[in-house]
């Protein structure tokens, strides 16, 4: 590889010399720029981008990641942050990034007007962008969904061995127990978390989509999973993929009480954003009709416009009550709820 | 042979040891060593293992500090406590004990490895000029692992003679070669030294390496220098008992001074000039070396046993027991075949006496 | 005549703070790296003083047993495991001759080019209850669900099964480095003494590799602990999720670094065992002479036996989940046929180079000093840091921002205080703390590789080097380096290969609009788009394979006594009588 032992040190100059020039790239603060710290990925993501930069002209930045790491280094990075934007994919998230003081709150017509109340930070530092219900899925030729009414009714023993859920370090879980301590208070999530873990048909493994896979395929009944995940298996072009969700029915529980639990995708303009107008214009484009459109066809979101209708498939899902807890309390409760499932054995 | 006066004139260094302590860690491990080896000429560190030699040799080339004392080449201090000349700068060539050729470089890479910094033209006559000297021409493209180890050992030394050191060191370069070819080589590496112009030192256990290479020999013991002599001086006037015991073979007997130049020993009275004052009736041990006896059954007047005996050629080395138990070495031509348990008479033939105050036992000399 | 100064030389043993007499540049410079190599995995030792509130109590009363117990049988499964598979299929290409051997020699370490999470994700996709395999049991047999027995894949069997699958080339690796090593003299004495190729095998040749052997295991074992993606995707409570779930999910980077020094201490203790069998390595390899190792000629049914033995490992953890994600990837063309595609791989490749390079090259410089001088302090910080390769790459980069992060705010708030100007964030979010990152994480296996290698130059070619007018750079450049080439490109080699499967630091770390195919495949993948994310990990593959095939014959060529030219001269000279110089009789 390198002739002579010279060679080394010549490469380690061109090291050194290629690694700082990339430097400039992270400095990015200039006009007609916004940066954008993602949990949402980079393909889930990206087209939007592009329209927006197409529309307004201004270059975006992305750095894709996991919210609780992106947080972590908005944190660190302090009051130089080039961070103008961070999106997360759990409002729990969001609420964590409003506590750290990493947001600031933004008053924005466009936003307030698009926004309905219940999915945008009270002082409004946060704004939801899209919202996902995570109701029963059940496999339409074992359950009748008359059987089916409420999370808790899933801890019934009836349902023994047959409910597939994924793993508690998951934040969906996580949220959803978290509503749970919310509404019901800890010790009915505790109950509820136990049940869950004693009716499961195997432990935790798995994302979403395998929750439903496995449903389909008779390892169990019940799958509690999200909106989206069925929703793009049904409009994906994998065929086992379709085939597996079309066995599965989606029913929203606890119509009668609080709701069906749900969770946002959001965004928020940093405290110390360089760019802090143009990332108030992407958090708005984000809001505009096109992009809510995108997010129902594409990603098989709800989008959190009212005047944007949800995708076809979406739709054939029906109508239900959104659980309407202040998404806040989500991030709130979350290290209770890990500690409650760790108490149950939820793996 | 070609000589090179002003070579050896401008290179060849005039080492002195003053006073010097090495050691690791905090342990001294060789002590108070003073010595000078005049310009030009070869030395030798001779002691069995573990005496320090290797870690004096390894403090001269500067691989070692010293802690007290000092080591200077030509009048320049390269040595002292707090100071240390890096071995690169001292102009001092070494060969190893397992010769540390280079492996991934040919016979002329190794050689010229030290003398890179010199003309092309230059380097490579003198590259030719070594393996010349060395009896290697014709192995220029030849690597290491190639070559036997006579060869590799004559390689590592015009390695290490191709900067024209001014001091060459070798560290028991011929520990790895068969017993009758060491003395042929240090004779052979003693007359390219010669050649060279070049001071030089060697570090060995084996006395016949030592004396076929060296002007000058230090014997070492337990990190202490016993003796920096001539070969002869060192068998014929050994400064302690260590010595006379390890150069050369012999027995210590005990005896009693009965005059100025007499000693009362089992052998009878050996006479001889007294080395040093020894009062009258002190109790003494006498070296006894092989060749003060001579077997002769018609002339002998002292009456012995054969113990056992060992063929060397062109004698054999008896050993055998006087009457009252004394053990003695002695060499006779080996046309007088004598057999084990055979009676025969020895007849004394000092030239001079090596005799030691009595010690804490008569230690058998080897 | 000028003076300069060096201090003691390598050969005492004892280190000291500062060795006798004045230290030279090397200590002071291998020691400021070492430290700064160690800071990372420092700054996450003193999150061990933060306040944990109660979360001990909680993990002792929940989880705790878990991690220790999960932590403890994956390392016990996979060491037996990369043991099993490494160590006779490294012997067996060696020293035993048989159909396909030559391909078989490079082609087991293909797996070291598969990300451990990427062979779990696929491995899942076909072999879950709902994957192709499962489905065509249930046709066939018209059983469902809990009818029939099949091995369940997202297990803690099935997780020892994949790490073992894609880690078990480190172990072949060095020891069929140091198998091919060995001096011919040791393998033939053993034969005239009666060994036959299983027992000269056990008596000899196995318990003279088995520092390599050991520092192979090592290597393998610390992946392990580090790996989150395995066991996070198969539910498996071990420590690293442990460490995500307390720092995150509770809020408690106290316990978490807790839970983090504990599992330090296990690397610590697979370090010291590593140290101890290096130790006695010393004493090997006293011969200096090598010849070509005459193989053993397998036939029949034992010749079939080998190529099983070395098809299975190269079949279950190469070929097939390759064959697998190539599939996939056919099904996905739009992935991987846009021009981002490319300007994604050449980034990737890029970096990964780059990062080898470098901790190469640190590695060199710490070794090397440690060769020489065996300083304490630089000692200390090297091992400090080469722990840095057992701890998750999450951990590593918030060790690297928070001190990167602590520089830039105060380089700035000083020159904003006092100067009006703000210097911004030099260091963070650049490429640079990345690439330091990558330096920390993987120094281990650098420095490993390159101690390693250092070891074998007997000390007495750094002697005559310097004896010869060479001053200690001009030796490392002049004489170690040309000798090591062969460990230097297995060095290059591992660190390059870890760096292109690197993940969770690479999220973290790195700049804006940069992306690998880590990043890439991970996306997808953990979005579970197992078929998009295909392509970008059959990349990752593919770049790995390069430089594995090229190390691989490097590695064979690099035997002492192996080279063409080498070979030739051998045949000329062996024979030549030891003639007497004739220069030297006339004196």
């Amino acid at each position: 590889m390198f002739p002579h032992a010279s060679g080394i040190f010549t490469m380690a100059a061109l090291a050194a010399a290629l690694a700082f020039p990339a430097t400039v790239t992270a400095e990015g603060a200039g006009e007609g720029e916004v940066n954008l710290y993602s949990a949402r990925q980079e393909n889930l993501i990206k087209p939007l981008l592009d329209d927006f930069t197409r529309d307004t002209g201004i270059q975006v930045n992305l750095l894709t990641g996991k919210a609780d790491e992106l947080l972590q280094r908005l944190r660190l990075e302090g009051r130089n942050s080039p961070a103008d934007v961070l999106i997360t994919v759990d409002a729990g998230n969001l609420h964590q990034a409003k506590e750290a003081g990493v947001l600031a709150a933004i008053e924005s017509q466009v936003l307030n007007e698009n926004i309905p109340e219940s999915f945008r930070d009270p002082e409004g530092q946060w704004y939801g962008l899209s919202m996902r219900a995570r109701p029963i899925l059940y496999n339409k030729a074992e359950v009748d969904p008359s059987e089916l009414s409420t999370y808790e009714a899933l801890t019934e023993a009836q349902w023994k061995g047959r409910i597939c859920i994924r793993s508690s370090s998951n934040i969906y879980n996580q949220s959803m127990v978290a509503s749970i301590i919310a509404s019901e208070g800890a010790e009915a999530a505790q109950d509820w978390a136990n049940g869950i873990v004693s009716n499961m048909a195997r432990p935790p493994q798995g994302g979403d989509r395998d929750q439903i896979r496995a449903a389909a395929a008779g390892v169990c009944d019940i799958a509690i999973a999200n909106t989206y995940y069925l929703g793009a298996m049904l409009a994906g072009d994998d065929t086992a993929q379709r085939e597996a969700a079309e066995q599965m029915g989606v029913f929203f529980p606890n119509q009668e009480d609080r709701g069906t639990h749900v969770n946002i995708s959001g965004a928020g303009v940093t405290a110390h954003a360089p760019n802090r107008d143009n990332g108030i214009r992407l958090v708005e484009y984000l809001t505009g009709e096109d992009a809510q459109r995108w997010y129902a066809e594409v990603n098989q979101e709800y989008p959190v416009r009212p005047d944007v209708p949800a995708s076809e498939i979406l739709s054939g899902f029906g109508d239900f009550k959104a659980d309407d807890l202040n998404l806040s309390l989500l991030g709130v409760h979350n290290a209770e709820a890990v500690r409650i499932m760790d108490r149950a054995g939820w793996r | 042979m070609t000589e090179h006066p002003h070579q050896s004139a401008r290179h060849a260094a005039e080492v002195v040891l003053d006073d010097v302590d090495v050691g690791y860690s905090g342990q001294r491990v060789v002590h108070a060593i003073s010595l000078t080896l005049a310009s030009g000429q070869i030395g030798c560190f001779l002691g069995p293992s573990g005496c320090g030699k290797t870690t004096l040799l390894r403090a001269i080339a500067g691989f070692e500090g010293v802690m007290r004392g000092e080591i200077r080449l030509n009048d320049h201090t390269v040595s002292r406590p707090g100071f240390l000349l890096a071995p690169e700068k001292r102009n001092v060539g070494m060969v190893f004990q397992d010769f540390a050729l280079f492996p991934h470089l040919d016979v002329t890479g190794n050689i010229a490895f030290g003398i890179r910094g010199w003309k092309r033209a230059e380097r490579e006559h003198r590259v030719r000029e070594l393996l010349r000297l060395i009896g290697l021409s014709g192995y220029e493209r030849a690597y290491p692992h190639a070559l036997s180890g006579g060869q590799q050992q004559r390689i590592a030394l015009a390695r290490a003679l191709a900067p024209r050191p001014q001091l060459l060191l070798l560290d028991e370069p011929f520990s790895s070669m068969d017993v009758e070819l060491r003395t042929d080589l240090a004779h052979e590496v003693r007359g390219i030294l010669r050649a060279e112009g070049t001071t030089g030192m060697l570090v060995t256990h084996d006395q016949n390496e030592a004396f076929a290479f060296a002007d000058r020999i230090a014997v070492l013991n337990a990190g202490r220098l016993c003796q920096w002599d001539t070969a002869y001086n060192l068998y014929h006037k050994p400064a302690d008992r260590f010595v006379a015991g390890f150069v050369g073979e012999g027995t210590i007997v005990s005896g009693r001074v009965c005059a100025e130049d007499c000693v009362e020993t089992a052998l009878g009275r050996i006479h001889g000039l007294l080395p040093g004052h020894f009062t009258e009736g002190s109790g003494v041990d006498v070296l006894v070396r092989p060749d003060d006896i001579e077997l002769d059954n018609a002339s002998g007047d002292i009456p012995a046993e054969v113990v056992s005996k060992a063929f060397r050629g062109a004698d054999f080395l008896y050993t055998l027991r006087l009457r009252d138990g004394t053990e003695l070495l002695c060499v006779a031509p080996s046309h007088d075949n004598y057999v084990v348990s055979d009676h025969v008479r020895l007849r004394l033939g000092f030239s001079h006496l090596v005799v030691f105050p009595r010690g804490k036992g008569g230690s058998e000399a080897s | 005549m000028e003076h300069t100064v060096t201090s003691k030389a390598r050969r005492s043993r004892t280190p000291g703070l500062f060795p006798r007499g004045r230290p030279g540049a090397w200590p002071i410079v291998s020691g400021l790296v070492a430290l700064v190599l160690a800071l990372p995995v420092l700054v996450i030792f003193a999150h061990v003083f933060l306040p944990a509130g109660d979360v001990w109590v909680h993990l002792r009363q929940t989880l705790l047993g878990e991690y220790v117990r999960n932590s403890l049988l994956l390392l016990f499964g996979v060491g037996v495991g990369v043991l099993v598979i490494g160590i006779p299929v490294a012997w067996l290409v060696s020293v035993c001759e048989f159909p396909g051997r030559r391909i078989f020699q490079w082609a087991l370490m293909l797996p070291l080019a598969m990300p451990a999470y990427i062979i779990a994700y696929t491995y899942t996709g076909m072999l879950d209850f709902t994957g192709p395999v499962q489905a065509l049991i249930r046709d066939i047999t018209g059983l469902g669900y809990g009818q029939y027995w099949f091995p369940e894949i997202r297990s803690l069997t099935g997780a020892m099964l994949m790490l073992t699958l894609v880690l078990y080339p480190y172990v072949y690796l060095l020891t069929r480095a140091a198998f091919l090593e060995q001096s011919v003299c040791v393998l033939e004495v053993s034969r005239t003494l009666g060994s036959g190729p299983y027992s000269g095998f056990l008596r000899v040749a196995l318990p003279l590799a088995r520092p390599a052997v050991i520092a192979g295991l090592t290597l393998a074992l610390m992946e392990v602990l580090a790996d989150y993606g395995t066991v996070a995707y198969f539910g498996i409570a071990t420590f690293t999720t442990g460490i995500f779930r307390t720092w995150y999910g509770l809020a408690d980077p106290g316990a978490a670094a807790q839970l983090a020094a504990v599992l330090l201490s296990f690397v610590f203790i697979l370090i010291l065992l590593e140290r101890w069998s290096r130790m006695r390595a010393r004493f090997h390899h006293t011969s200096s002479r090598y010849s070509t190792l005459p193989r053993y000629q397998l036939r029949g049914w034992k010749a079939a036996a080998a190529v099983a033995a070395c098809l299975i490992p190269v079949l279950l953890g190469f070929l097939v989940p390759a064959a697998q994600l190539t599939i996939w990837a056919l099904r996905t063309t739009e992935q991987w046929l846009n021009p981002d595609f490319a300007g994604l791989v050449l980034n990737t490749f890029y970096l990964a180079a780059l990062a080898a390079v470098i901790a190469v090259i640190l590695a060199l410089v710490l070794a090397y000093a440690r060769r020489m001088e065996g300083g304490l302090i630089t000692g200390l910080a090297v091992r400090v840091a080469g722990m840095g390769y057992a701890v998750p790459g999450t951990v590593i980069a918030i060790g690297v921002m928070l001190p990167f992060a602590w520089f830039d705010n105060t380089l700035d708030g000083f020159m904003r205080m006092h100067f009006g100007i703000s210097t911004g964030l030099l260091l963070s979010g650049t490429l640079a703390a990345l690439l330091f990152a990558y330096a920390v994480r993987f120094l281990a296996v650098s420095l490993q590789t390159v101690e390693a290698g250092l070891g074998k130059i007997k000390p007495s070619m750094d002697d005559a080097a310097r004896s010869l007018g060479m001053r200690p750079l001009a030796t490392l450049t002049r004489v170690h380096l040309p000798i090591m080439r062969g460990t230097l490109l297995t060095a290059l080699l591992l660190v390059f290969v870890d760096v292109l499967k690197e993940l969770p630091a690479t999220l973290i770390l790195r700049p804006f609009d940069f992306n690998t195919l880590a990043v890439r495949a991970f996306e997808l993948a953990g979005d579970e788009r197992l078929a998009e994310s295909s392509s970008a990990a059959l990349a990752i593959v593919l770049v790995g394979l390069l430089p594995v095939i090229l190390i691989s014959l490097t590695i064979e060529r690099s035997r002492p006594g192996q080279t063409q030219r080498a070979r030739a001269r051998k045949r000329r000279t062996d024979d030549a009588p030891l003639a007497l110089p004739a220069g030297a009789q006339a004196s």
